[in-house]
């Protein structure tokens, strides 16, 4: 039997099993639609709509960060990237865990401190508002849209998998329907909703990923080295596949890719706004920085065991057949559940659907979470003090954000059928460029450079993200590649896929050139006022 | 989560003025304080950051040496990865002691004196 045959046969299956697979998916629906309509029912005034009220503790915050973090990207995308190209793979989940070091270190309590709702609050707090805030608000929403663009793709994927649709139509119906449930999910339940919602799902992630692990393990007798050894054998590529090299060592040019990659996996972390603003949710800037440890704790574990998850998809499933259900290995994590329970099992079909119904949830918590922070930061640093200048009640705020959100939720299902066949972690892994490029030097040159200005904000924010955005615009990812957006087209004159190498320098550079070219005096005792706030906690929100 | 409490947030008092912010902005208690979180905070940036790029640039132009094996098919690479891992707890509970330790209770002490002294 061909792969493509098997993998037909494997969807095939799962169409039998639709049922059971539907009504998994709906239970979760229905059990975070209940959530969302009774913290509905909570939120009564703007500090409950974007900080869910700060009452929540540091383990619900640290839990509910970690679903905030394990996106598509993390399950499927880096089980997917170690099925194929093994310990490159593993890197990923290595920059994305050592980033929490930043944030834990340099970001998460001052935020805490000294902000209020969104990311911009930091930003702007010495600076003249208006133009700083428009331009946090603008690389909020660029960042949170092309991580929504990747969970599209990986809803995308999966669906295609699972119910056996491949029509167009199918496909954008399931898009469609993933937008609608954000927009439902945080239009209503606010942040105290979506922090809930991802409580939910990061238990559900932990649970799924625990069994498939267990199960993986079970099979190599708990013998991580025969794994391995297995892994390597079936793979087709030998003791290669154990060693760095296999997806980015063939040229200098791919040598350099990774750099970039490492670079931005581990300072994008610190700058995207749908974590930052997790921070608020808590009590203290101590609750904040237990809850990153929490999250650090809880994300290390699980990238760990997406080890046993993509060395046993390569184990388990020859290359062929996860390549023919998804070019970039998206599909491993549940091709594996199938193999794990037989492929021929109802077993085999109903682990499949437990594993698709997780990776499902994952998907809609992570949406929601990345629409929540881009409609806050419309509505708080746009809409309240940019278009009516300060001058906006809460009220008004919260129904701007409301809006908002119907807005943004249109455009990312607009945006989501583009993307369908890049992998997800690659794609990730961009808005971690552009959020280490455009948001984490203007935050640490606010927090920690004194004589740092607007000019130099504005620099640093709009140099980094026009050129992270442009090098993505004219790399291998949009055209020029088999795998690009446009493979048919070829615009692509920068060499590298990620362009975090020389967009992240270049957003300090800025940052740090617009401030002494600037006319204005820096605003010292503004800086003071800033410093003793978040360092100290006084007349935190 | 009670929900039914009122959160304190929304109580909370009136931000004391720029000029106490100034003041206590050059007291050498803040000074300390500052000093302390950045003398630990910043050289362990550095080190974390150039450990990780250490891996970084091993995996990518060392491939022979991440290549070695150790035991059965656990290679260099894997256990450097493994490290990663490792140290990234260790910096995390060892920042968090620092912090409980010698930042927590001079921050508090400034928080508590200018709210309750403007």
């Amino acid at each position: 039997m061909s792969p493509a045959q098997q993998t037909l046969l494997a969807a095939n299956q799962a169409s039998e099993h639709r049922p059971l697979i539907i009504s998994l998916f709906a239970v979760f629906v229905v059990a975070t639609l209940v959530i969302t309509v009774w913290a509905g029912r909570q939120t009564k005034d703007a500090a409950d709509f974007y900080a869910g009220g700060r009452q929540f503790s540091a383990f619900q915050n640290g839990l509910a960060v970690s679903g905030d973090y394990m996106s598509a990207a993390s399950f499927l995308g880096i089980a997917g990237a170690i099925a194929l190209f093994g310990y490159d793979g593993f890197l990923y989940s290595i920059g994305f865990l050592v980033a929490w070091l930043v944030a834990l270190l340099l970001v998460a309590e001052p935020l805490r401190n000294s902000g209020r709702y969104t990311m911009g609050d930091v930003l702007a707090y010495r600076m003249r508002q208006r133009p700083v805030r428009t331009a946090a608000g603008t690389s909020t929403i660029v960042v949170s849209i092309f991580y929504l663009l990747a969970q599209m793709a990986g809803a995308g994927v999966l669906v295609s998998l699972l119910l056996g649709i491949t029509s167009d139509a199918g496909k954008i119906g399931i898009v469609a329907l993933v937008g609608i449930l954000m927009i439902v999910y945080v239009s209503i339940g606010g942040m105290k909703g979506t922090t809930w919602v991802q409580m939910v799902k990061a238990v559900l992630l932990i649970g799924g990923t625990l069994l498939i692990t267990f199960l993986v393990l079970l099979k190599f007798n708990f013998n991580i080295s025969d794994l391995l050894g297995s892994a390597a054998e079936n793979s087709g590529k030998g003791t290669a596949f154990l060693e760095p090299g296999l997806q980015y060592g063939a040229t200098g040019t791919s040598k350099l890719d990774f750099v970039s990659l490492g670079i931005a996996l581990v300072l994008g972390t610190a700058g995207l706004p749908h974590i930052l603003i997790r921070f608020y949710t808590v009590p203290t800037a101590k609750a904040a920085r237990k809850s990153v440890n929490w999250a650090i704790g809880i994300i290390g574990g699980f990238y760990l065991m997406t080890l046993a998850l993509g060395f046993g998809a390569a184990a388990l499933i020859s290359q062929e057949e996860i390549i023919a259900s998804n070019p970039s290995g998206n599909t491993a994590a549940p091709l594996l559940a199938l193999h794990l329970g037989g492929v021929d099992s109802a077993w085999g079909a109903i682990l499949l659907a437990t594993i698709s119904a997780v990776a499902f949830a994952t998907i809609l918590a992570v949406v929601a979470g990345l629409t929540l922070a881009s409609s806050s930061s419309f509505a708080h640093d746009i809409y309240a003090n940019v278009i009516r200048k300060g001058q906006a009640t809460g009220e008004e705020e919260v129904r701007a954000a409301r809006w908002a959100t119907v807005f943004i939720g249109i455009v990312s299902i607009g945006l989501g059928a583009l993307a369908r066949d890049l992998n997800v972690a690659g794609l990730v892994a961009l808005a971690f460029a552009v959020a280490a490029s455009a948001n984490l030097p203007t935050i640490l040159y606010s927090l920690f450079w004194k004589r740092f200005t607007t000019q130099g904000a504005l620099w640093s924010i709009y140099g980094g993200l026009i050129v992270a955005v442009g090098l993505v615009l004219f790399s291998p990812v949009v055209s020029g590649d088999p795998k690009a957006m446009f493979p048919d087209v070829d615009f692509a004159w920068f060499p590298l896929k990620n362009p975090g190498i020389i967009s992240i320098p270049f957003g300090f550079f800025m940052g740090w050139l617009g401030t002494i070219l600037s006319k204005e005096e820096p605003d010292t005792k503004k800086y003071a006022e800033l410093e003793v706030r978040s360092l100290t906690g006084t007349g935190a929100h | 989560m009670a929900t039914d409490a009122p959160p304190p947030s929304k109580a909370s008092s009136t931000l004391p003025s720029t000029e106490a912010f100034v003041e206590v902005h050059e007291s050498a208690e803040f000074g300390e304080l500052r000093r302390s979180y950045r003398s630990f905070a910043f050289p362990l940036t550095v080190a974390f950051i150039a450990w990780y790029l250490l891996y970084v640039l091993l995996s990518n132009y060392a491939g022979g040496f991440m290549g070695t094996k150790l035991f059965g098919n656990i290679n260099v690479a894997f256990v450097f990865g493994i490290a990663q891992f490792v140290t990234t707890f260790l910096i995390a509970w060892w920042y968090s002691r620092h912090a409980a330790a010698k930042l927590d209770p001079k921050a508090e002490a400034i928080k508590s004196r200018m709210e309750g002294g403007a």
